[in-house]
Parts: C-alpha cells; sequence; structure tokens
C-alpha cells in the first residue's frame, strides 16, 4: 500500500464521511429552516408554562416560526417569563395572542401564536399582552370533577 | 486477637494493592496522555503519518460500520413500527429512528464497533513493536516513539470515529426508510417531514456528534495505552488487546450515560 | 586503570550498580573503553550485560556510580540531551528490530529523514551506500518478513550506521544465525567499526565468533565484571572463570547444578541411608 493509495482511500473515506454529516444535519434535521436565518426577540408572561422547555417551537397555523429562547420567572408578578426568537422573515401584529399548547394528548408542549388585527407589527423585545397559560391535566380533571358535582347539585336543585 | 488479624489481613492486604495498583495504572495513564497531547506536534505537522492511521483506523473499519448501521437501521424501522401502529403512529417511524441513531445507537454501536475492529488492532501493533523491541530500537535512534508511533495512531482514531458514528446513523436511516417506506408503506413525506421536525440539529445532531468525538478519545487513549504499557511477550500482547476491547467498551457505556446526562435531561442543558 | 580522559575513552563505567525492584542486577562495575577498540562483554544469561548496554543507551537509569558515555554522563541529561547523544549512537538489537512496516530500504532510511534536513537524492544515495556497505543494495524493496535472519541483522546494522555514530552497540548480534550468517556479521561488525572509526561493544555468549574480531574482552558474572583483557590473555587464562566460559566445559565455577539441598535427602533416602549405614 503505498502512500497515494492510501491518500485516496482516507479522502474517499472522510469526504463520505463529511457528506453523512451533511446528510444528518440537511436531510434529518433541517438545518436549512433557520439556526442561520435572523430572527427578532419577542416576551411572553404566563401564569403557567406546564412544561415547557428551551428550544420548544413556536407555531403560527402549524407552522414553525421560531424557538424559545430562554425560560425565566418574574419576581414581582410571580409569573413566567418566557422569551422567543422568531424567524425575521415573519412578522405579526402587536395584538397577537400567545398560547401554550400540546401537541397530541402527551406531546411535547408548543407556543402557539394567533395573529390580531393591528396595523403596527411587533418589533424586536416587545411583550405580547395576550395569553393564555399551559393546561394542566391536575387542573382540567379538578375543574372537571367541579362541574360534576355542581350539575348533580343544580339538577337536585332544579327538581 | 493476633490470629484474628492474620487470618484477616491478607485478603483486606490483596484488595488494597489492588485498588493501588488500579489507581497507580490509572494515573500513568493520565500522565502518559498528558505527553502524548505535548508530543502531538510530529503527528499534525507530517500529517501523512495520521493520514496513514486514519486509513487503517477509518477505511478499514468501513465495510463493517456501514452494514451493521444498515441493519440496525433496519430492525429499528420494523420494530419500530410494530409498536408505533398500536398508536396509529407510524408516520411517525421517521422520527423513532432518526432520534435513536442520531442521539445513542450511532454513537455507541459505532463506538463499541470501531473498540473491537481498531481500538484492538492498535494495542496489538503498538504491543508487537515493543515485544520485537521496534519502540526500544526507534528510541535509542533518538526518535521519540509516543511522537512517531502513538500519537499518529490516537489522532486517526479521533478523527475516524466521529465519521464513522455519522456514517453509522446515516447508514441506519436509510435501512429505516428501506424498511418502513419502500417495504412496509409508510408515507414517505410524513417519514421524513415528521423526521425534520423532531430532529434538532443542535440539540440532536451535534450532541450525538460530541459523543461520538468524546468515544473516539476515550477507545483510541485506552487502545495506545494499554499497547504501550503491554508486557513484551506475545501473551502480554494478547491480554493487553483483549483489555482494550473490555476497557473501551465498558468506557463508551458508562461515558453515554454521563453524557446523555448532561446533554439530554432538564430543557436548559444544551 | 589511570586516570582517564573523555577523549580517549568513550565509555567510562564507575562502580556502577543497578537494582531491579530489591534483585540486584549490577553491583559495582567498572570498565573504561578506548576509542576505535572493538570490546566483548561476555557473560551467561542474566548476568547482567544487557541491562549495561541500556544504561550505556540511556534506557535505565543506575542506581548507583556513574556511567560517562562520549563526554556525557547519560543518566543526568534531560530529553533533549539524552536524545542528542543518541543520535552519536548505534545500537544493533538480538532480532534486528527492523519495522515490520516499512521496507528495507525505508528502513535504513528512518533515522536519515527522522534526523537530517537532506534533499531527497542525497538521502538515496547514504541509503543505497549503507546498503552496499552490508552487501543488501539488492534487497532495498524487500519487506523485513521476507528476509532471512541473517539478512535482517545486517539491514539492521546499515540502519544503526546511517548516521554515521560514534559508538555502535550491539545486544547478542549472533544469536540464531546459521554458520555463513554468522561469519558474514562478525567481518561486517569489525570492517565497518574501522572504515567508519567508531567504537564497537558487543554483548555476547557466542565465545568462537568473538574473539576473533574483538580487541578487549570483560567477562561478567553475576553483576560484576570477574575478569577482563586482550584476546591472547583469555585464551591462555588460566582463571578457572574463563576457562570453562572459553572452553563451553559444562561444569566449573558456575556449576551444572541449581542450589539444591543433597540429592539423596530430596529423594527421602538420606534416614534410610543413614539408618542402614548405622546398622
Amino acid at each position: 500500500m503505498n502512500r497515494s493509495s492510501i491518500d485516496l482511500w482516507v479522502g474517499i473515506f472522510v469526504a463520505i464521511g463529511l457528506v453523512a454529516l451533511l446528510f444528518l444535519a440537511m436531510k434529518v434535521g433541517n438545518l436549512a429552516s433557520f439556526s442561520t436565518a435572523q430572527t427578532y426577540r419577542i416576551q411572553a408572561k404566563f401564569a403557567n408554562i406546564g412544561g415547557l422547555k428551551v428550544r420548544a417551537p413556536i407555531k403560527s397555523a402549524g407552522v414553525v416560526v421560531g424557538r424559545v429562547a430562554e425560560v425565566g420567572f418574574d419576581n414581582e408578578s410571580y409569573e413566567a417569563i418566557v422569551t422567543m426568537n422568531i424567524d425575521s422573515r415573519y412578522q405579526f401584529p402587536r395584538d397577537t395572542a400567545a398560547k401554550i399548547l400540546t401537541s397530541g394528548l402527551l406531546g411535547e408542549q408548543y407556543i402557539g401564536l394567533e395573529a390580531g388585527g393591528d396595523g403596527m407589527m411587533l418589533k424586536n423585545s416587545d411583550r405580547l399582552r395576550l395569553t393564555q397559560s399551559a393546561v394542566v391535566l391536575e387542573n382540567l380533571i379538578s375543574q372537571f370533577l367541579f362541574n360534576k358535582a355542581q350539575e348533580s347539585k343544580d339538577n337536585k336543585d332544579a327538581k | 486477637m493476633k490470629p484474628y488479624a492474620e487470618r484477616f489481613a491478607p485478603p483486606f492486604r490483596q484488595l488494597g494493592q489492588l485498588v493501588t495498583s488500579r489507581v497507580r495504572r490509572l494515573g500513568y495513564a493520565a500522565r502518559f496522555f498528558a505527553y502524548m497531547l505535548v508530543h502531538s506536534g510530529t503527528a499534525l505537522r507530517r500529517f501523512h503519518l495520521t493520514i496513514r492511521e486514519i486509513y487503517f483506523a477509518g477505511v478499514l473499519s468501513l465495510i463493517i460500520i456501514l452494514v451493521s448501521g444498515l441493519f440496525v437501521g433496519m430492525v429499528l424501522g420494523l420494530q419500530g413500527y410494530e409498536t408505533l401502529q398500536r398508536y396509529w403512529a407510524s408516520e411517525s417511524l421517521g422520527v423513532l429512528v432518526a432520534l435513536s441513531l442520531v442521539r445513542e445507537l450511532g454513537p455507541v454501536i459505532a463506538g463499541l464497533l470501531f473498540a473491537s475492529r481498531a481500538g484492538s488492532a492498535i494495542t496489538a501493533e503498538i504491543g508487537l513493536m515493543k515485544a520485537t523491541e521496534q519502540i526500544s530500537a526507534m528510541e535509542m535512534m533518538a526518535v521519540d516513539p509516543v511522537a512517531r508511533v502513538v500519537a499518529p495512531r490516537f489522532w486517526g482514531g479521533v478523527i475516524s470515529m466521529p465519521l464513522l458514528a455519522a456514517l453509522f446513523s446515516g447508514m441506519g436511516i436509510f435501512g429505516g426508510y428501506l424498511v418502513g417506506v419502500q417495504l412496509i408503506g409508510v408515507d414517505e413525506g410524513a417519514f421524513w417531514s415528521q423526521m425534520q421536525a423532531a430532529v434538532d440539529v443542535r440539540s440532536d445532531i451535534q450532541n450525538g456528534v460530541i459523543k461520538s468525538f468524546v468515544f473516539g478519545v476515550a477507545v483510541s487513549w485506552i487502545a495506545v495505552f494499554e499497547g504501550f504499557d503491554a508486557p513484551p511477550t506475545a501473551e502480554g500482547v494478547s491480554r493487553a488487546t483483549t483489555r482494550t476491547v473490555v476497557t473501551s467498551s465498558l468506557a463508551i457505556l458508562a461515558l453515554d450515560f454521563v453524557l446523555t446526562a448532561l446533554m439530554f435531561t432538564g430543557g436548559n442543558a444544551s | 586503570m589511570t586516570s582517564s580522559h573523555s577523549a580517549e575513552h568513550v565509555v567510562e563505567i564507575d562502580d556502577l550498580s543497578f537494582t531491579y525492584d530489591v534483585r540486584p542486577v549490577l553491583r559495582g562495575v567498572d570498565m573504561r573503553i578506548p576509542r576505535g577498540r572493538v570490546i566483548a562483554i561476555m557473560g551467561q544469561s542474566g548476568c547482567g550485560k544487557t541491562t549495561l548496554l541500556r544504561i550505556i543507551g540511556g534506557m535505565l537509569a543506575p542506581t548507583g556510580g556513574k556511567a560517562r558515555v562520549l563526554g556525557e554522563t547519560v543518566h543526568e541529561l534531560g530529553r533533549d540531551g539524552l536524545y542528542a547523544l543518541r543520535r552519536r549512537m548505534g545500537m544493533l538489537y538480538q532480532f534486528g528490530a527492523l519495522f515490520t512496516d516499512l521496507s528495507v530500504y525505508s528502513n535504513v532510511q528512518f533515522p536519515l529523514t527522522e534526523h537530517t534536513k537532506l534533499p531527497s537524492d542525497l538521502v538515496h544515495d547514504l541509503v543505497l551506500l549503507k546498503l552496499e556497505a552490508v552487501g543488501l543494495r539488492g534487497a532495498s524493496h524487500l519487506m523485513p518478513s521476507e528476509l532471512s535472519g541473517g539478512m535482517a541483522r545486517r539491514v539492521a546494522l546499515a540502519r544503526a550506521i546511517a548516521l554515521d555514530p560514534e559508538l555502535i552497540m550491539y545486544d547478542e548480534p549472533f544469536a540464531g544465525l546459521d554458520p555463513i550468517s554468522l561469519g558474514v556479521v562478525a567481518r561486517l561488525i569489525r570492517r565497518l567499526n574501522d572504515s567508519l572509526g567508531a567504537t564497537s561493544i558487543i554483548v555476547t555468549h557466542d565465545v568462537e565468533e568473538t574473539l576473533p574480531i574483538v580487541d578487549y574482552v570483560y567477562f561478567m558474572a553475576d553483576g560484576r565484571v570477574v575478569s577482563q583483557g586482550t584476546v591472547e590473555e583469555v585464551r591462555r587464562s588460566r582463571e578457572a572463570f574463563v576457562h570453562q566460559f572459553v572452553h563451553g566445559e559444562p561444569d566449573g565455577p558456575v556449576p551444572f547444578h541449581y542450589p539444591a539441598p543433597g540429592y539423596l535427602e530430596d529423594l527421602g533416602f538420606a534416614a534410610r541411608v543413614g539408618a542402614e549405614l548405622g546398622a
């Protein structure tokens, strides 16, 4: 095995290895979609973010338009502050509402944006006013039970 | 008291000696590692030395990595489909195959195969050079064998490993695609798009590459150290080769746990 | 043994001792090796002669005493100093220790490309010159696995002299060679030493092949120099050990039997024999 044919084989090896990495990044991980794109930051306060994680998707009409950049806690209002990176290609009105939703019944949580009707668009470091917290399953169940109890009481009262 | 002490002391003494000898060996391995890094200049300056080792560690491992990757991916496709279709979620097959390969199976299985294919060869080669006095002859020629023989093999392994892991994952995803889409008939669009939506370049792919790099460092280090530290006899070399495979397999699995815990738990860590 | 000067003595060893773990290997060795000579260090396996060679080469540090080689105290040198010293030495290993993954040509080329910045055509000429000196220019394309034992030894010799060393050491250069190769290697050692103006140390136990080519002989036993002299003195020596060694007698100061309790006792006969004799 002389040096030039070793060089050739190693060259082939490194090339297909890099192609595999590229395949993973582009075709499997979809690097092309954003990571590299320009983004702007907006913030929103939520009473409860449930299981929302950093890098969770932000979707509008089902399209991923950004990612959660940071999750913090406001010491004054005792609410969660979520910072989001939104792709600069997508602009939203200032009265856009943010909801924390769950994909599927038990899937991961994401933020859904619903555009409003304001003529002014959101700028970097703006804050969303309208938010809806995550649905916490325990609360949902207790609410359901409470309603049931209320119903039967109402029925009794009606009789 | 004395008879008791005499009866019970030896096992404890043996245990103590075992522990101290292991710890001493670890210390020696760490010192060796540092010395090798300091004297890696030759391996990087005269890069054809390292290229030669990439050939032996990487190119010669290609076949086993590609074939294993394909089969692991095909099995994942079959098993994943079996499970997912119970929940009417067979479109998520791409996600399952890709995430398990990129995060775990790619780096870990490629690492294990690399340890037994390339790691053992590195140990045997260095050990044989030592047994036939080639290492010591080199030293007498005023050529540092760590710089000339050990460091290029180490760097060759470190460079090859992430590429091999990426090839394993890529081949595995292709295998999953073959079985899932071509054979079973999962929707092709859903297979790829769900995969792309769920696999994150930074937290999944980049972390997988970091894992395979760490495994490459660990396996190559163990392999060159065992070879260089092997008793210069046929028996010594064969034992060292076995130790390389055993130690590096355990190291890969232990490191994988630590790295997974660091990377994938707690949404804030990435 | 008058007071010596490093200009005339290539190797000066004073009261050198070496202990491996707790086992003493060398105990107080003194040697003076003058420039230009070929000397032999003889002794049985395990007498410490290879250890001595390793200390001279700086592979082992002595536990006592001093070894000065080419004017430097070997074990006091740092890494760079030691490597600089080693470039002035050549060593031939017992089985050649050729690099198995390099051809004959590349093996000889190795020290030249590692240590010099000579243009490649000059290196090429030098390699062929060294191979011609050992008569193996025609074998330059072969791999070490294709060589016979004697040829491998000669290639290793060409490699050892590639940088024209001032001191050449031979660790059992005749081990496992057939008589013809053995004679070839022996004559080469002498001829190369004289033409290079080097000094050679041969560690060996082959008496008949070594005596004709050396100037001076040291005999070692049990970590000590037990006798020394010129070849003539050695041949005529009446000293029991030298006589036994040179003439290869099975019994003498070096006993045939490993130390053991009485044979009869070991067999359990002693008591019985004693009893019978007493009766």
